[in-house]
């Protein structure tokens, strides 16, 4: 499954947890279950964690500072709980690792994505990276602030996208 | 933006080169999207989010496109947009929802990109008046006008639209999410049936606070909203609607879609435990950047237009003098008018439920004629309300007359509402893929049935409102009289509810008895309302009548043939 970053596909350094299997020596993510068990590996290896939408972000605070991504799921498009979690990730627990988002996201959620604080995407969706890119670019304009802290219009809550 | 000098639109919000661009941004978007399902590069299943997202609805016989009229404010210019849209595009008519926005209900899915292309010339679009999102937000339609306002809710009605509109949290939620606003301590809105109700009043010092209900609605489980916080100040309502939302988004329910209103969640936490972990979460934000600084609001408050209030100082005794006249203009000043702040003015309600019409149609024409009355007599300000009528908030006292005379002239001069004849239904059968039953024929029958005028002022203020299935789109919960479509094997019958109310007195309708067939149900209204005219005392309303007597007093006359 590609990997988006940016808009880009990009290569991912990330193993998965096999169930049933040790973890491996490099950087794994593992299963919320399996966190305390990551977490016991040697500290230089990278670790992150996946978790499904019902979990409440603020169990992973104290694990935080050796995480380096966080896996968001999205078990259909509709289910919009992985934003609050991303939000809650960089807001609440000023989380800077990779937020990755997982499932089945639509290339049009994309910006939201971005501005809720995810920053790649794995997906099946992910063969068509012209869509993703272009639903990146189309919209120019926000109207509410997000953790990306875009320029300010001036009038209102209005923020300018992009550079 | 310095050039931007031109004369404000009374009553709305002006957009500048940013809001036109944003919204032209979505129109490409949608163009490239429907281009990709009609080349059949998206199956109907992918488009379905993306077109609900634009308000374009797949019904019983064709496309739907749901256009919004934030907080039901609408300029004459926009009116006659959608009257050319109407005639262009459609069957020469649009449909005024109890939601504020209109319905256009034959839609080729090819045209729709050109129908959002000449609604963002006027400034008008489609989003967010579908999806699981925060929809079109709802207000007074007196507002800015009504003598019994305490402050103006038309400008938090535009923050929350901007606020809401594509928020990147809030797009996907477990369900529709409906915010209504009132700045009156009359509750015009149905504050306590919406997922947020807010009431605005001015506080200790004088800057706007707002008292918060959540947790109201009606579909199939109808509840009432429960007070979550009072004066909570105008700073923070950004960031308390924001903790809100995210507790929703969290922990509604999405299993089963018809629990997944925040109205469930309320009741399975309690209001304490759900006032908790929203007090929680505004507690750990950081608020700085959600606050909504005075700045903002007198911003947002300077693009909107205002009337400049001017009558003659004899205004209201020519009226005096008008209404002596004639009787049936006095009439139609006494059901469809409302006091104005301004002693020189008024605010004129149009009836769109012409006696044995569809409550809430206009036609093309009617849609002009409406766009030159608001020209000629309200400053080109036009409201939509949520009883399907349309408003004209500031009419000079001495010229209502000539108003009335254009309207009475034009079929639009319905004297009945507030009354029997001031009917809310929802499309029902004849368009909704959801319906039981068909309301629109019910509507029809029960408006020619208390036709006159007389008999509709003696009978008085009466709410009757009529779903054609369990979701109640028509808030039969909410009526005096409500009237829910059920099909029993493949007939349709109605179930009736009284005793409901949006209002102060809020109440949810009580079922009186089993469902009655089509033929049957008319004449058994007529039966409930003459009990009522025998039992009634002296200036008592129906709803009072009701209350004071219970529902065995009408049981009878619903299932006893006279
Ligand atoms: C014709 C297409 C329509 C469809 C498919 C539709 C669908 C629905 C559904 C599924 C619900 C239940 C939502 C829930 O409880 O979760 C609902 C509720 C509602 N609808 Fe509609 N509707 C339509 C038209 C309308 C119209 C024309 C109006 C206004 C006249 C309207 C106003 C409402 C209102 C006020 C509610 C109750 C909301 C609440 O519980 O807070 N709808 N509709
Ligand atoms: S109440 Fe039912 S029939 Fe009427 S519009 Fe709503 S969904 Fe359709």
């Amino acid at each position: 499954m590609p990997l988006l970053e940016n808009g880009h596909v990009t290569e991912d350094r990330w193993a998965q947890a096999t169930a049933g299997e040790a973890l491996p020596d490099g950087a794994v993510i593992v299963p919320l279950e399996r966190l305390e068990e990551g977490l016991a590996r040697p500290k230089a290896a990278p670790l992150g964690v996946a978790i499904g939408p019902d979990v409440d972000v603020a169990v992973l605070r104290p694990a935080l500072p050796r995480l380096a991504l966080v896996a968001v799921n999205f078990p259909t498009f509709r289910d919009g709980r992985a934003f609050t979690q991303a939000r809650a990730l960089r807001e609440h627990l000023s989380f800077t690792g990779e937020i990755r988002a997982t499932g089945t996201p639509l290339p049009d959620q994309y910006e939201f994505l971005l501005r809720c604080g995810v920053t790649t995407v794995q997906t099946d969706r992910a063969e068509d990276v012209a869509v993703w890119q272009q639903a990146h670019e189309i919209i120019s304009i926000a109207y509410q602030p997000s953790v990306l802290h875009e320029r300010p219009q001036g009038l209102g809550l209005r923020r300018f996208l992009g550079k | 933006m310095s050039t931007d000098t031109v004369t404000r639109p009374v009553g709305r919000y002006a957009y500048d080169e940013v809001d036109r661009t944003f919204v032209s941004q979505r129109v490409a978007q949608f163009r490239e999207q429907v281009g990709r399902r009609v080349a059949g590069d998206l199956t109907e299943d992918e488009f379905k989010p993306l077109r609900l997202m634009n308000g374009l609805y797949l019904q019983l016989h064709a496309y739907m496109l749901r256009v919004a009229v934030p907080y039901g404010m609408m300029g004459s210019d926009q009116m006659r947009e959608l009257a050319h849209i109407a005639r262009t595009y459609d069957r020469d008519y649009g449909h005024f929802t109890t939601r504020q926005n209109i319905q256009f209900n034959w839609i080729r899915l090819e045209d729709t990109p050109d129908i959002l292309e000449r609604l963002a010339g006027v400034n008008m679009h489609a989003i967010q008046t579908s999806g699981n999102c925060i929809r079109n937000v709802t207000c007074d339609e007196f507002a800015g006008a009504a003598a019994d306002e305490l402050l103006d809710p038309r400008i938090h009605a535009e923050i929350l639209r901007q606020w809401s509109t594509l928020h990147p949290e809030f797009s996907f939620l477990p369900r529709k999410f409906k915010i209504a606003i009132s700045g009156s301590p009359h509750d015009r809105v149905a504050a306590r049936f919406h997922d947020i109700g807010l009431v605005a009043h001015p506080g200790p010092d004088g800057r706007p606070v707002f008292d918060v209900f959540v947790g109201g609605g009606l579909g199939r489980t109808p509840i009432i909203g429960v007070k979550l916080r009072d004066n909570l100040p105008e700073e923070d309502l950004l960031a308390y609607l924001e903790a809100v939302v995210r507790v929703y988004n969290a922990y509604g329910r999405r299993d089963n879609m018809y629990k997944a209103r925040i109205k469930i969640l309320v009741q399975a936490l309690g209001v304490e435990q759900f006032r908790e972990k929203v007090d929680a979460e505004f507690a750990q934000m950081n608020r700085a950047d959600y606050r909504l600084e005075p700045a903002i609001v007198e911003g947002i408050r300077a693009r909107f237009g205002i009337p400049d209030l001017d009558a003659p100082a004899d205004a209201a005794q020519k009226l005096e003098a008008d209404r002596k006249a004639d009787a049936r203009f006095d009439r139609w000043v006494r059901t469809n008018t409302h006091t104005h702040r301004h002693e020189g003015f008024i605010s004129a309600v149009v009836s769109i439920k012409p006696d044995g019409g569809i409550p809430g149609d206009v036609t093309a024409d009617q849609m002009d004629l409406i766009a030159d009355l608001a020209d000629a007599f309200s400053f080109g300000e036009i409201r939509v309300t949520h009883m399907q009528n349309v408003v004209l908030g500031h009419v000079r006292k001495d010229r209502l007359r000539d108003l009335w005379l254009r309207l009475d002239g034009a079929g639009l001069g319905t004297p009945n509402i507030g009354l029997v004849g001031d009917i809310i239904a929802c499309p029902g059968l004849d368009y909704c893929a959801l319906a039981n039953a068909r309301s629109i024929p019910i509507a029809q029958k029960l408006s020619a049935r208390f036709a006159n005028p007389e008999l509709q002022e003696n009978i008085g203020n009466l709410r009757i409102n009529i779903s054609g299935c369990i979701n109640a789109c028509g808030h039969h919960h909410a009526g005096h009289i409500g009237i829910l479509g059920v099909d029993k094997r493949g007939e349709e019958f109605f179930q009736l509810t009284l005793g409901g109310s949006a209002e102060n007195d809020v109440a949810i309708g009580q079922i009186i008895g089993p469902a009655l067939p089509e033929d049957e149900t008319v004449d058994a209204i007529a039966r409930l309302i003459d009990t009522y005219l025998v039992l009634r005392h002296e200036g008592e309303a129906f709803i009072e009548t009701y209350r004071r007597l219970g529902a065995a007093s009408f049981k009878d006359a619903v299932y006893a043939p006279a």
